[in-house]
């Protein structure tokens, strides 16, 4: 039995209907206006709009479940969500950690983001920092040795902090924020930078302000009510 | 050993006061306990070496064991026990290859948000990590499929552990869970009685939608000119379907489902415009294109469904009421938000409303759609065997509870396009992993799960049933009856279609051409085997097989160049739907 026996295209029967389907062809069909983009929302046919990617914090309070991190960043992968910088670290209640997020996403991304995140199991809350929250990097830049002197001046120009100096390499520290530490890689190039470990964020909010939701500030050890449902 | 096999010392009595009042003394007692907490009435597996302590304390168990011929099967059959029951399904398999068996299944599950409990062996704790013999890390394989998997490293905990897999399963939006069991803490020493099965607090959903929401959407329905309700299998498993359909009459408001919606609505009321999407019906297709005001309950908004975004119920505003926070405006915008459990915020909203929807000349609209579209299929005398004509056949000799399952494929779609189901649960399919296979082993799971008078039939592929037909001899083994339709175009039929009508005609691996006879295959594994080539056979064949109490395969020998339709082509509009090949 050769595949040219089912030819689904043989003209042989032609008197017959191929299917009994009927009712006008696809173009002939009324079609509404409106549209979708690609997000989803109902928009104007003629006024496309489409959210611009923004980096936003994103701070999660999780149980120090076994593979914790590796359920996180493999939401990540597998969703697609483009991460930038993540750190983890334990709180002042035993058994939870802080992971602290930046992620660029278009505004529904960081919803889906925020609420993938909430739908795991050892994640207590999450929440997104306000622009004034604190947040600060670390960076360790191993440079040239050969200019001590310049090296410890624009060390000193950036707050920073030297942690080795030998006769061939010099290490640094410098925290601050993204933009200061880009600054100061920037400064540290003239000497020749051999290596850089960077962190990433972390972050907190400001004053009386909860990180994420149900956290208490200054009730250190109180284990923060799980928000994820809600 | 089964249970006749017991050596005589112990009698059923004897095992029965053992179970009763024996205290845990192991890790798989307290497994075992905390399954029997749980009410787990069956579980599905196949034995192995790090999963033996667990059948070990078993063996005194009431739980009914049902030995898989492969634990793809296991899972499948499991999962189609919580679509029938609405509880999780259990299934079991030993570590390394017996786990990684599961995954298809497990993966199927999760697409479709069925409740699922896998228990897997795995080499001794202190072995982890070595390499060991049959070991894989199944925690680390399964953590992208599942709702969520444990890892259980201690004797005293593992029945509690076992008991939250069970219940997170259950909980909200139901999906798998995982419970991975060291050889070590199976047989590990504890007198730790589980407590009863209870979700992790991290996990509580929230069951009731925000009262000033409800308000809102409210107000947006008594507005809507064209409303729309679209059912998914959301509402379903919340067991909302009285819910969902008293609101729908209450309001007369038209009612399409998704394909794990069916069942949630009976298709052969007035206001039921049956499934959207890719094969859908042109009715519902037409609904949704036009509609001003969605109302979509339980459904994920998956593409099959949607079609290309950009065109999707292009007019209309959406209320999606959904219990999972992170499908709202995952695909789809949604214009008013109602989280929590479909038959609770469809209670809320009912509520809420002042005044039904003034949609008269819509309601037409939607019946002129089901004239000009109607679902129907050439017959001629002198052609091959229509599958579609199969599919009715077989509908009317069944009764309306009775549960059909399928592989996936050509045969899928006529099965959903021309049964008319009218109860939920009674559509067992493979929707959001489309997996090859489900067919038979769901058919396993299925009769298991339902009463006894409830006939169950599988419809299934020649392809799909390959792919799992090993199943079989477990429904010979345990006396099962089923009814197994195969809808033989000795292709892989639904590539086919998209071969002819997107690759040119070229067939490439297309072919089944080397089919085994399936009557004779069924009589070889010990079921009753029939073979079907016309029309007048068909009727006659179907009473004989439904009548037979035990398995039996019916091979229909079908059209192989018969085509589903209508269709959209994948990511094109709903209201473009082709009803013939020349409109692709
Ligand atoms: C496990 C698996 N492998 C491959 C596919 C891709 N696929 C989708 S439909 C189909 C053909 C199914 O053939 P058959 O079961 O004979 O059903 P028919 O379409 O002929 O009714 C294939 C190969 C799949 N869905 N699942």
């Amino acid at each position: 039995m050769s595949s040219d026996d089912f030819k689904v295209t043989d003209d042989s029967d032609e008197d017959l209907p191929k299917h009994g389907l009927k009712g006008p062809s696809p173009d002939e069909r009324p079609h509404p206006e409106g549209r979708r983009n690609s997000q989803g929302i109902r928009i104007d046919p003629e006024a496309e709009a489409e959210h611009e990617p923004r980096r936003a914090v994103i701070s999660a309070l999780v149980e120090d479940d076994p593979g914790v991190l590796s359920r996180v960043s493999g939401l990540f992968s597998r969703r697609q969500f483009n991460i930038e910088s993540l750190t983890v670290g334990p709180t002042t209640v035993e058994n939870h950690s802080r992971i602290t997020l930046v992620v660029e996403e278009p505004e529904p991304g960081i919803d889906q983001v925020e609420k993938q995140l909430a739908k795991l199991k050892p994640v207590i809350a999450v929440g997104e920092l306000d622009a004034d929250a604190v947040r600060t990097e670390l960076v360790l830049l191993k440079v040239e040795g050969d200019e001590p002197d310049k090296v410890h001046a624009v060390t000193e120009m950036y707050d920073g902090q030297t942690l080795d100096a030998g006769p061939k390499t010099i290490t640094v520290q410098l925290t601050g924020d993204e933009q200061e530490i880009d600054d100061a890689i920037d400064a540290f190039r003239q000497f020749g930078i051999i290596e850089i470990a960077r962190t990433g964020y972390t972050a907190l909010a400001r004053g009386n302000q909860a990180t994420v939701p149900g956290e208490k500030p200054g009730t250190a050890d109180e284990p923060t009510r799980p928000t994820n449902a809600q | 050993m089964s249970k006749q096999e017991q050596p005589p010392s112990a009698t059923e009595e004897e095992a029965d006061e053992e179970r009763a009042i024996g205290p845990v003394t192991t890790g798989s007692e307290s497994v075992i306990r905390a399954l029997e907490n749980a009410g787990v009435e069956a579980a599905f597996g196949v034995q192995g070496g790090a999963i033996m302590p667990v059948y070990d304390a078993l063996y005194h168990s009431d739980i009914r064991h049902i030995t898989m011929a492969h634990e793809q099967g296991a899972a499948h059959a499991a999962d189609a026990f919580s679509v029938v029951r609405n509880e999780p399904g259990v299934c079991l398999a030993t570590s390394g290859p017996g786990a990684t068996n599961l995954v298809t299944g497990i993966a199927d599950a999760n697409m479709d948000s069925d409740g699922l409990v896998a228990l897997t062996g795995q080499v001794p704790a202190d072995m982890v990590g070595s390499d060991a013999f049959q070991e894989t890390d199944t925690t680390g394989v399964t953590a992208p499929i599942t709702k969520h998997n444990y890892f259980a490293d201690d004797p005293d905990s593992v029945g509690d552990t076992v008991g939250e897999a069970i219940a997170l399963a259950d909980e909200g939006r139901p999906g798998p869970t995982l419970v991975d069991l060291p050889k070590d803490v199976t047989l590990g020493e504890t007198d730790a009685e589980p407590g009863p099965a209870t979700p992790p607090e991290t996990t509580q959903p929230q069951y009731v939608a925000d009262e000033a929401d409800v308000r809102e959407a409210a107000d947006a329905i008594e507005a809507a000119e064209r409303p729309l309700l679209l059912f998914g299998g959301g509402v379903i498993k919340a067991d909302a379907t009285d819910e969902a359909r008293s609101f729908a009459r209450e309001y007369e408001i038209p009612v399409v489902t998704t394909m794990p919606g069916i069942g949630s609505f009976p298709e052969d009321d007035d206001l039921c415009l049956s499934w959207a999407g890719m094969h859908g019906t042109g009715y519902a297709n037409m609904a949704i294109t036009h509609t001003d005001l969605l109302i979509a309950v339980g459904t994920r908004f998956d593409d099959r469904l949607t079609g290309g975004i950009d065109t999707f119920a292009p007019e209309a505003e959406v209320i999606h009421i959904d219990i999972d926070p992170a499908e709202i405006s995952k695909n789809v915008h949604a214009d008013y938000p109602l989280i929590g459990d479909a038959g609770i915020v469809l209670d809320q909203l009912d509520d809420a409303i002042g005044r039904a929807p003034e949609a008269e000349s819509w309601r037409e609209q939607c019946l002129t759609w089901q004239d000009e579209y109607p679902m129907d299929y050439a017959t001629p005398d002198d052609e091959p065997l229509k599958p579609q004509f199969v599919v009715e056949v077989l509908d009317e000799a069944t009764a309306d509870d009775t549960i059909v399952t399928t592989g996936v494929g050509q045969h899928q779609m006529w099965a959903a396009q021309y049964w008319t189901f009218s109860e939920p649960r009674t559509w067992v399919s493979s929707h959001g992993l489309g997996t090859m296979g489900y067919g038979l082993p769901a058919a396993v799971g299925a009769r298991i799960a339902a009463d006894d008078d409830q006939q169950v039939v599988c419809i299934d592929g020649d392809g799909s049933f390959l792919m799992t037909i090993q199943a079989l001899s477990v429904a010979v083994r345990e006396d099962l009856d089923i009814t197994v339709a195969v809808l033989n175009n000795e292709y892989i039929g639904m590539v086919r279609q998209w071969q002819d009508a997107f690759f040119e005609g070229r067939r490439m691996a297309a072919e089944y051409n080397w089919c085994p006879e399936f009557d004779m295959l069924a009589e070889a594994f010990g079921a009753r085997g029939f073979r079907v080539d016309d029309y007048d056979e068909v009727a006659d064949t179907v009473e004989k097989a439904l009548s037979y109490d035990g398995p039996s395969v019916i091979d229909f020998h079908i059209d192989p160049a018969e085509n589903v339709y209508p269709m959209v082509p994948s990511g094109g509009a709903n209201g473009k739907f082709a009803l013939t090949e020349d409109q692709l």
